[in-house]
C-alpha cells in the first residue's frame, strides 16, 4: 500500500469535490425553493468558463501570472466577473422561462430547462467552436509543496509512501470553496434575506402572506445559485486550463448526483455529496476502473433516488434552504 | 391476460369491444373527424392515412420547389431514416404524451433494441436469425429492460424519474462501450445482415424503396396498437394518471402497474426502431445513442402535441426534414440571396456566412422553450391534453388574483 497515492488521490478528490459542491449548491438551492431540477445549470457552469477564458483574452492574459499582487487582484477580478455575470444569466433564464410556469404542470419547466441547457451549449458553440479550449492558467500548476508521508511497518503490512505533490493550486480551489460553502451557511441561516429563502422554500403562499417578496426572493436564489456555477467556472479553468462546450453536462449530472446523495433541498448535503461523488470518481480510476467511473456514479444516483430518496443529510429536509 | 388478448386481437363481439361500446354510448368518445368518417375507430384511418402518405410523398418532391433539391432516390432514402424517428416519436409519446412521465434516457432502449439485433443477425455473433422474427425479439428485450428500471423507479416523483431515466441513458452506451468481448467495444458491431422477403430477396444497400415500405408497415402496425391501447381503459388509465396521480388512485387505478406498462410499452416501440435502424445502417456502435437523440426525440413529442399519435407522428417527421433538409436549403437560399454584409464598427454581420445547421440543437431549445410558453399543447394538439393544461392555466390565474391583492 502506497499512503502518498492515497494522499495524492484524496487531495486531488477534495479539489474535483470543491467544483462539484459549488454546482451541487446551485441544484439544491433551486430545488428547495421552487422544486424544479435546473437542467441548465451545468451549462451555466459551462458558460462560466467561457466568460472567463473571455475576460483572460481581452485582458491580455497569457499564462502564469508570478508578480503575487497582481496575481491577487487578477483572481478577485475573475471571480467577481464570472459570479456577476452567471449569477445575472441565472437571472435571466428564470425571469423569461421559469418563472412564466411557475403554476404549470410540472413536466412544463422541466422541458424549458432542458431547452435553455441545449440554448447555451449552442450560443457557445457558435459564439465559439466545438473545438476545446485552453485557458491561461493564471496560478502556476508546477508550483506547490512536496512531502513524503510517514512510512510504517506493522506485522508485515508495509505502508510506504511515493513523493506526494501539492500543488498551491489545489490549496486554493479547496479553501475557496470551502469558505463560499461556509459564507452561504451563514447568509441563509443567520441573514433576513436567507430567512425569507428558507420561509418561502417551506411554503411560498405562506410566505407571501407574511409578507415576503416570492419573486424577489427566487430570483435571488437563482442569483447566488449560478454565482456559485461562475465560481466553479473559474476553479475549473485553474485547475484543467481547458474548457469545452459540453463540459456542462457530464460535469451538471455529476454535480446533481451529490445533490440528491447528500440529499437535495440541503445546502450541508449538497456539499458534502460533491466531495463523495468526488472520491468515487478518483478512486475508481486509481483502482483501473476509470472507464466505468460516469456508470458508477451514475448507478450510485439510481440507487440513491431508489432506496433512500431523502438522501444522507435527508432529515433535515423541512430546514431546507 | 385475456384483457390483453382481447386488446391485441380485436374480434368483432369480443368483451372488450362490447364493453368500449357500452362505455362509447355513455360517454362521448374522443374521436377526430377523420375517426367518425370512417366509422368510430382510428385503425381504418391510420391505414388509409398512411397508405396515402406512403404513396404521395415520393411523388410530392418530384413537384417543384422541392424537385430542384435532389433525386426521388436521395428524397425517399430521407424517408426511409424520418421513419425511424416518426417511430420513436409514437413511443415516446406514450410515456410523455399519454402517462405524463418525462422519460430522458430514451435512446437507451433505442440502442437496446439494436444491440439485440446486432446480436441476432451479424457475423460478431455467429447468428443468422431473419429481420421480421427480430422485429418483436428487440421489441420485447427493449420492454423487458423498460420494466427492469421502471419497477424500481416509478415510485419517484416526475422530476426524479428524469434523472433517473437520464442517468441510465448515460450509463447504457457507457456499458456496450466498455464491454468489449460482448459488444466490441468503441468500433461496434459491424456488416449485419440485410432483411429480405422470400420473393423479393435481400433488400441490399442500394435501393431505399423496400425499407421505406417496411418503415412505413411498422408505423402503421405500431399506430394501430397505440390508438387502440390509447381507447383502452389502460390508456383512459394513462391520462388519469397524468391529469392527477392522486385521484386516479383513489379512484382504484394501480398507479405503479399503469406507469410501468406505459414505459416497457415506449421502451418496445424505441426497440423496434433500433432493430428497423440497425438493420438499415448494418453497424451498431455506442456513440450513436447519446443523450442528443432523446433530447431530439422529446423535441419531436413537444412540437407535435403531447398525447396525439398523428401529430407526434407529424412533428417527427417534419423536424427530421427540416434538420436534415431543410437548414441545408436554408443555407443555399440565403447565400442566393445576396445579402451584402454588414459592417457597422464592431459590428459584423454576414447572413450568408451563417451556417444554420450549426444552430440546430439552437432551434431545438428555442423551439421547446417557446412552445412550453406559448403553445404547451404542440402544433398538433391532442383534444383532451390542451383542455387539461389550459385548465390548469385558468385555475392558476384564479389563484394568482386570490393571492395577490
Amino acid at each position: 500500500m502506497d499512503a502518498g497515492i492515497l494522499t495524492y488521490q484524496a487531495l486531488n478528490g477534495l479539489t474535483i469535490g470543491a467544483m462539484y459542491a459549488l454546482i451541487a449548491l446551485g441544484y439544491t438551492m433551486v430545488y428547495g425553493i421552487i422544486e424544479l431540477i435546473n437542467f441548465a445549470h451545468g451549462d451555466v457552469f459551462m458558460v462560466g468558463t467561457f466568460v472567463t477564458l473571455w475576460l483572460l483574452t481581452t485582458l491580455g492574459v497569457q499564462g502564469t501570472i508570478n508578480n503575487p499582487v497582481l496575481l491577487v487582484i487578477l483572481l478577485v477580478v475573475m471571480f467577481a466577473f464570472s459570479m456577476t455575470i452567471m449569477g445575472l444569466v441565472g437571472v435571466l433564464i428564470e425571469r423569461f422561462a421559469y418563472r412564466p410556469l411557475r403554476r404549470a404542470p410540472r413536466l412544463a419547466p422541466l422541458i424549458t430547462a432542458i431547452g435553455v441547457s441545449f440554448i447555451l451549449q449552442n450560443v457557445i458553440q457558435a459564439t465559439y467552436s466545438t473545438a476545446p479550449f485552453n485557458t491561461p492558467q493564471v496560478i502556476d500548476p508546477q508550483a506547490g509543496v512536496s512531502f513524503t508521508m510517514p512510512t510504517f511497518n506493522v506485522g508485515g503490512f508495509a505502508v510506504t509512501s511515493s513523493n506526494v505533490f501539492l500543488p498551491y493550486v489545489h490549496v486554493f480551489i479547496i479553501v475557496l470553496a470551502i469558505a463560499m460553502i461556509v459564507a452561504l451557511q451563514v447568509f441563509v441561516h443567520r441573514t433576513r434575506l436567507g430567512r425569507a429563502m428558507r420561509s418561502t422554500a417551506i411554503d411560498r403562499d405562506a410566505a407571501q402572506l407574511m409578507g415576503v417578496d416570492i419573486n424577489t426572493t427566487i430570483a435571488l436564489t437563482f442569483f447566488i445559485g449560478s454565482a456559485l456555477a461562475g465560481a466553479a467556472g473559474v476553479a475549473w479553468c485553474l485547475n484543467y486550463g481547458n474548457t469545452k462546450f459540453d463540459i456542462g453536462f457530464q460535469a451538471g449530472l455529476k454535480s446533481f448526483t451529490a445533490a440528491v446523495l447528500g440529499g437535495i433541498g440541503n445546502t450541508t448535503g449538497a456539499a458534502l455529496g460533491g466531495f463523495l461523488i468526488a472520491f468515487v470518481e478518483v478512486f475508481s480510476s486509481q483502482l483501473g476502473y476509470a472507464r466505468w467511473s460516469e456508470a458508477i456514479v451514475f448507478s450510485i444516483l439510481i440507487l440513491v433516488l431508489v432506496f433512500k430518496p431523502t438522501g444522507i443529510l435527508g432529515q433535515q429536509l423541512a430546514e431546507r434552504a | 391476460m385475456s384483457r390483453l388478448r382481447s386488446l391485441l386481437f380485436w374480434r368483432p363481439g369480443s368483451p372488450a369491444r362490447l364493453a368500449l361500446a357500452r362505455l362509447r354510448a355513455r360517454s362521448r368518445p374522443v374521436t377526430t373527424p377523420t375517426a367518425r368518417f370512417f366509422g368510430g375507430h382510428q385503425s381504418l384511418s391510420v391505414i388509409v392515412g398512411m397508405s396515402i402518405v406512403t404513396a404521395i410523398l415520393p411523388f410530392i418532391i418530384l413537384l417543384p420547389p422541392f424537385n430542384g433539391f435532389g433525386s426521388q432516390t436521395d428524397f425517399v432514402d430521407g424517408f426511409a431514416w424520418a421513419g425511424v424517428w416518426v417511430l420513436l416519436a409514437i413511443g415516446l409519446n406514450v410515456v410523455v404524451g399519454l402517462a405524463g412521465l418525462l422519460d430522458l434516457g430514451y435512446a437507451a432502449f433505442f440502442a437496446i433494441g439494436a444491440y439485440t439485433y446486432a446480436y441476432g443477425a451479424s457475423p460478431f455473433s455467429h447468428n443468422h436469425i431473419p429481420f421480421w422474427p427480430m422485429l418483436l425479439v428487440g421489441a420485447a428485450v427493449a420492454a423487458i429492460f423498460g420494466l427492469l428500471l421502471g419497477a424500481p423507479t416509478l415510485r419517484l416523483r416526475g422530476d426524479y424519474l428524469a434523472i433517473v431515466t437520464l442517468g441510465f441513458g448515460e450509463i447504457v452506451p457507457v456499458v456496450f462501450n466498455n464491454s468489449d468481448q460482448y459488444t466490441n467495444g468503441t468500433n461496434g458491431i459491424t456488416a449485419l445482415y440485410q432483411p429480405s422477403l422470400p420473393i423479393y430477396g435481400n433488400f441490399g444497400f442500394g435501393d431505399p424503396v423496400p425499407y421505406y415500405v417496411t418503415v412505413a408497415v411498422i408505423i402503421a402496425i405500431a399506430m394501430m396498437l397505440l390508438y387502440r391501447l390509447q381507447d383502452s381503459r389502460l390508456g383512459r388509465a394513462w391520462m388519469a394518471v397524468r391529469e392527477d396521480e392522486l385521484a386516479a388512485a383513489s379512484m382504484g387505478i394501480n398507479t405503479v402497474t399503469t406507469k410501468l406498462l406505459a414505459f416497457a410499452i415506449g421502451a418496445s416501440t424505441s426497440g423496434l426502431a433500433g432493430v428497423y435502424l440497425s438493420s438499415r445502417l448494418a453497424i451498431v456502435s455506442p456513440p450513436q445513442f447519446s443523450f442528443t437523440v432523446s433530447f431530439t426525440v422529446l423535441a419531436m413529442v413537444v412540437l407535435g402535441g403531447m398525447g396525439n399519435i398523428w401529430g407526434v407522428a407529424a412533428g417527427a417527421f417534419v423536424v427530421y426534414e427540416i434538420q436534415s433538409q431543410g437548414l441545408k436549403q436554408l443555407n443555399q437560399f440565403v447565400s442566393g440571396l445576396g445579402v451584402p454584409p454588414i459592417h457597422l464598427g464592431p459590428i459584423n454581420f454576414d447572413l450568408t456566412a451563417i451556417n444554420f445547421i450549426n444552430y440546430q440543437y439552437l432551434l431545438y431549445g428555442l423551439a421547446l422553450v417557446g412552445m412550453m410558453l406559448l403553445r404547451p399543447e404542440g402544433l398538433f394538439p391532442s383534444r383532451r391534453r390542451k383542455a387539461e393544461l389550459h385548465d390548469i392555466e385558468d385555475a392558476a390565474a384564479g389563484n394568482q388574483e386570490l393571492v395577490e391583492p
